[in-house]
């Protein structure tokens, strides 16, 4: 990479030709202030708050707007002299800020952004401390409609279009503008719409000033009063970066952390506001039901109503089945507690899908996140990845954008954000991209790094598992199983599995399936279980927060709930075990890259609940098989032992194994079902019991999803 | 004084056929192929000789310009864009040129078009110009329908030329709004670097001129870069169409000499300032966003690009506009002032902030309703925008003010003073 010389400060630098003046002085340690310019987001430079002087140029130039490789030279050859601090360049600055100033209101004190304002901090560095000297009426812009989660104080907007470049580049949605000229320049909605994204809460963040802020968030808290726990998301199974606001025993608001392997410093609508559910619906102490009703009980109670339970059934009538938001620990402890019982009707996969365990990168997002930056062909087979994991799809549009990758869908047609080739619903296009006679089987063979991506709507289908063989047959003849390594040395793995549960990967990892019991019969899945359980053969059920599966039809089983959450599950359950959700507890979880990430407490359970492991070591004990583990640590050990990658944070598993015989062992050669292929999930915003509890979810579910279902329909 | 004989547009009134036949007459089209049978560098080399600045008001040397445009067709084609949003208060040369005298410029166009090497070139004409497009179409038409430009024409360089219509706003003749207006976006200026003679109209290398610039360069090639540089003064060479309007007694649009002193220019053409010369209170040289000149220094000021320069102001668009002493001439300023505040197109915070507060506090000023040292801070807030923005636009709004202070000062202060003592009544 081509370097060029500078002098920032004084101070000589080399800076990469490619990069901005602005990073380059960042780079020399300068500070710049700036409000338009995002790293992610194209160069507006509309802002001019970065202006700096370049010694020898007519005017202050904007430092976001040059790139290193526009600064030449002084004519006799010495490094160009940039000074970022200069009275020259500090006067230029102080003037803009008086603009900016001049028509923004002085409401800090109301402000939702007071506290962590762009505006106000430069403000300090940058403002006229003295006095204001504009005496003309300030500019009032009339608030505009942008949905549920983004609330709107216009007359605070400094136009810096950051808003309107994340809506148009990031998202893919260019539902957001910029009206009329001069100072009556507005920043709008299209026409009252709301901002039909799934990012659209990152605006919030970017925003530098109080122009928008969360609507859920309005009036709640002021940034200064809240403690920060940097944590992990569990709506998807991206494992998106999150940083828990709390006050209290509350969790305030949810903001993105940056993790450039993961979420770059984007996160999904629901990561960041389903927090409000996090306090409705709660499960905070244990419940028996005596005489067909719940009556609150003693963690003693509910256990020896448990014991009595499960002394009276034989493990082939035993059941347990791991919800979607488990951490690694509690998927762990309840194993073992079974294992120690002897059960092997095990199984993690509510919404059946025909995903086997095996080899770890038989079921793993192999190309990773980061990855997908270097695929040129994506096969995308019944996954609408907009909603299966909003912040991966920004990663594709994001890969468009740079070099126009070319997408396929085999499913139902949706707005990717991207443009995509709408393969229809037949599965049996997937038999055609497989014996080469599909157009898209070139583009996949002719590509040096191509995808297939295999959702929850392939693999949940009765067929899944032909499916999978169909898709690792497309990815060996197409070069997807390419050399060893990961992409940015050269590796490549094409073949995807896009999970949307977030503990789906740490299930599997663990091996939480259908067992082989003593008498060589196998364990039962989910299906079989409801099956066993409705035929009287299955009488016991342990749910560790799982509810997405046809809970309501369990029969006469006796079913014990362990979970946050009164959802489905704990409606139809005989006892109930309060436990933590995913912020009030430490807990590792598995992305869909297989890649390890530790989330916090950031809370403590309410009331009695407790810690989801704890509940069932402490349950182990009550049923004569103590667990081996007194605390986390040793748990952790244990679970080290087990599966040995739990041991290294952060990483996704780097692509290695190459052999035939893996990825010939994939799914099962069968007949292709003729059913259409249809999404996996209905309703982005109400996909887990912490969602369906959340007021802003089902606000966004009602307006988002089924307002624009009613318009498509009329 | 101009000869008649070195005059370029000789149809600029329109006593004659604007057409294609009256055209050749006047001698245009008139061996076109020699013209491009020189080659690109030749042409090129013509017209930096003869020293040409443009003439939309910046003043940059054209040929220099052209010859910034890659000298090979690589894989992205060349354009030309032809500024003909001819929105500069007071300046109306264009449109008699795109009227009257049409075919200077689609010749210009086929010339400049193959002296950089483009095969397209679009005409981007003001919004409301309506007679002037339907002129320039029809002169266009004529000669494509002469095979004089359009695939395999008789000169050899295969030509498209397309007339776009604008939609009326005075940012898009900044050249690279006007780019983003003619890609079909919001008419907002890029950034810059990168130049349109690198990322210029839809990512291609573009240059964009001036109706005027572009007409003469035909004439300027057939007659020599000799005889262009030897008329006005050096640096400063060649013809220009002035406008000039406002109070005198015959307002016209002339071609004269360059440097042609102001009051020669005023009472040879345009009779002179109403009520005669000493009744003039200023004159603004180039049109609304250069500074006003007071009659002291109008007395002998040479109108050319470093001359106005030199009296801090500047040739812009050599759009003459002339005040008497009945003008009030902070009103004068006040309405440039709200001008470009409505013409600001709101993208970067100093001009769109700025614009609105120089008007309110101009609007204040023309009633005298100001302290004195309001006069200071709107000097200061035009110091603030000016050079602080992405385009010219700033710049332009802030130097009319800045002529009014440099120069009428005592006048404004006269006015608060009047307004104070009225208040005190």
């Amino acid at each position: 990479m081509a370097l060029r010389k500078l002098i920032v400060d004084g101070k000589e630098i080399e800076a990469e030709e490619t990069i901005t003046l602005l990073q380059a002085c960042e780079q020399a340690g300068a500070e710049i202030p700036r409000f338009c310019f995002h790293e992610r987001l194209s160069v507006a430079g509309n802002c001019r708050m970065c202006l700096v002087e370049w010694v020898g140029a007519p005017k202050p130039q904007a430092s976001c707007a040059l790139q290193v490789k526009d600064i030449f030279p002084n004519k006799d050859g010495t490094p160009a002299k940039i000074n970022t601090a200069s009275p020259y360049a500090l006067k230029a600055r102080q003037g803009v800020m008086e603009f900016l100033l001049i028509n923004h209101p002085l409401d800090c004190p109301i402000c939702d952004q007071g506290g962590e304002c762009d505006l106000q901090d430069q403000a300090m560095g940058y403002g006229r401390a003295a006095f204001h000297r504009f005496n003309e009426n300030k500019r009032a812009v009339e608030d505009k409609y942008m949905g549920p989660l983004v609330a709107t104080i216009m007359t605070r907007c400094i136009a810096c279009t950051r808003c309107v470049r994340f809506a148009t580049e990031v998202a893919g949605v260019p539902d957001l503008g910029a009206t009329g000229r001069g100072e009556d320049v507005e920043i709008t909605s299209y026409l009252e719409k709301a901002f039909a994204s799934e990012l659209s809460g990152n605006v919030v963040d970017l925003c530098p000033v109080g122009a928008l802020t969360s609507k859920p968030y309005a009036f709640n808290a002021r940034p200064w009063e809240l403690k920060k726990t940097e944590s992990v998301d569990v709506m998807d199974a991206q494992g998106v970066n999150i940083r828990v606001d709390t006050r209290g025993p509350q969790v305030m608001r949810v903001l993105p952390r940056l993790n450039e392997d993961v979420n770059e410093e984007w996160i999904s609508d629901k990561a960041r506001h389903a927090c409000d559910g996090l306090m409705r619906q709660r499960l905070d102490r244990p419940y028996v039901r005596v005489n067909g009703k719940l009556k609150p009980a003693t963690w003693n109670e509910a256990f020896a109503v448990i014991a009595a339970k499960v002394r009276e059934t034989t493990p082939a009538k035993m059941a347990a089945i791991v919800g979607d938001l488990a951490a690694a620990e509690e998927i762990k402890a309840l194993k073992d507690l079974m294992g120690a019982l002897r059960v092997t009707n095990l199984d993690c996969r509510q919404d059946g899908a025909k995903i086997a365990g095996g080899p770890r990168q038989t079921y793993l997002f192999n190309s990773t996140i980061a990855g997908v930056e270097a695929a040129d062909a994506i096969l995308l087979v019944g996954t609408n990845p907009r909603w299966d994991a909003p912040v991966l799809n920004a990663r594709i549009r994001k890969t468009w954008l740079a070099g126009g990758v070319k997408v396929a869908n085999l499913g139902p047609a949706v707005e990717l954000t991207y443009p995509a080739l709408q393969l229809g619903t037949d599965i049996a296009m997937l038999e055609q991209i497989a014996d080469g006679s599909h157009d898209f089987a070139k583009v996949l063979g002719d590509a040096k790094r191509p995808m297939i991506v295999l959702g929850s709507g392939a693999l949940t289908r009765s067929d899944g598992a032909a499916i999978l063989k169909l898709a690792a047959k497309i990815a060996s003849d197409t070069g997807m199983i390419g050399p060893a390594g990961s992409h940015a040395d050269g590796g490549w793995n094409g073949f995807n599995i896009l999970h949307t549960a977030a503990s789906r990967v740490a299930a599997l990892d663990l091996g939480f399936l259908p067992g082989v019991s003593s008498d060589g019969s196998g364990g039962r899945d989910v299906a079989g279980i409801v099956d066993g359980a409705q035929k009287g053969e299955i009488d016991f059920i342990y749910l560790l927060g799982a509810d997405e599966f046809d809970v309501a039809h369990l029969g006469r089983a006796f079913v014990v709930y362990q979970g946050s959450h009164g959802d489905a599950g704990a409606h139809h359950a005989d006892v109930i075990l309060p436990g933590a959700a995913y912020t009030e507890k430490d807990g590792l979880y598995v992305n869909f890259e297989g890649r390890v990430q530790r989330g916090r407490r950031a809370t403590f359970p309410p009331g009695e609940a407790k810690e989801d492991w704890a509940i069932l070591r402490a349950l182990s004990e009550a049923l004569g098989v103590k667990l081996p583990y007194d605390d986390r640590a040793a748990l952790l050990k244990a679970l080290e032992t087990d599966v040995t990658h739990f041991a290294t944070l952060n990483d996704a598993p780097v692509h290695a194994d190459t052999s035939a015989a893996t990825w010939g062992g994939i799914g099962e050669a069968g007949p292709l079902d003729t059913a259409p292929v249809t999404a996996a999930i209905t309703d982005y915003y109400l996909t887990n019991p912490i969602a369906r509890a959340s007021e802003t979810m089902a606000k966004c579910s009602q307006e988002l999803v089924h307002g624009a279902t009613k318009m498509a329909a009329e | 004084m101009l000869a008649d004989k070195d005059r370029i547009f000789t149809n600029l009134y329109g006593f004659q056929d604007p057409g294609l036949e009256g055209a050749k007459k006047r001698g245009q089209w008139d061996n076109t192929k020699a013209i491009l049978a020189l080659g690109p560098e030749a042409i090129v080399d013509i017209m930096k000789k003869s020293g040409l600045r443009g003439r939309g008001g910046a003043g940059f040397p054209t040929g220099l310009k052209w010859s910034f445009m890659p000298k090979e067709i690589k894989e992205r084609p060349h354009y030309l864009v032809v500024n003909a949003d001819e929105s500069e208060p007071g300046t109306c040369k264009d449109r008699d040129i795109m009227r009257n005298d049409p075919h200077t410029l689609v010749e210009g166009c086929l010339v400049a078009s193959f002296a950089m090497r483009a095969h397209a070139c679009y005409i981007y004409v003001r919004g409301e110009f309506i007679r002037e497009r339907e002129a320039l179409q029809r002169a266009v038409d004529e000669a494509y329908a002469a095979k004089l430009i359009g695939k395999n024409n008789i000169h050899g360089w295969d030509f498209d030329l397309y007339v776009h219509h604008g939609a009326g706003a005075y940012i898009c003749g900044e050249e690279t709004a006007l780019l983003e207006s003619l890609e079909g976006k919001k008419g907002q200026p890029r950034l810059k670097p990168p130049f349109p003679a690198n990322v210029g109209l839809y990512g291609c290398p573009t240059t964009v001129n001036n109706v005027e610039s572009i007409a003469v360069a035909p004439t300027i090639i057939r007659r020599g870069a000799g005889w262009f540089a030897g008329i006005g003064r050096p640096n400063n060479t060649g013809t220009k169409v002035f406008c000039i309007s406002g109070h005198v007694n015959k307002p016209c649009n002339v071609e004269e000499e360059m440097g042609i002193p102001l009051r020669e220019l005023i009472e040879r053409h345009c009779g002179g300032v109403r009520g005669g010369w000493d009744n003039l209170l200023a004159v603004i040289p180039g049109g609304a966003s250069v500074p006003l000149l007071p009659k002291s220094i109008c007395d002998d000021v040479l109108m050319d690009f470093d001359s106005l320069r030199a009296v801090q102001s500047g040739l812009g668009t050599a759009a003459v506009i002339v005040m008497d002493k009945s003008t009030d001439v902070i009103k004068a300023i006040q309405r440039l002032a709200y001008f470009y505040k409505h013409e600001s197109c709101g993208q970067c915070t100093p001009c769109r902030e700025g614009t609105g507060w120089m008007w309110r506090v101009m609007t204040r000023l023309v009633q005298g309703d100001a302290k004195t040292g309001e006069i200071d801070l709107l000097q200061e807030v035009t110091k603030q925008i000016e050079g602080h923005t992405i385009c010219a636009l700033g710049d332009a709004a802030a130097w009319p003010i800045q002529g009014l202070i440099r120069h009428f000062r005592p006048e404004i202060e006269r006015r608060i003073a009047d307004h104070m003592k009225e208040a005190a009544q």
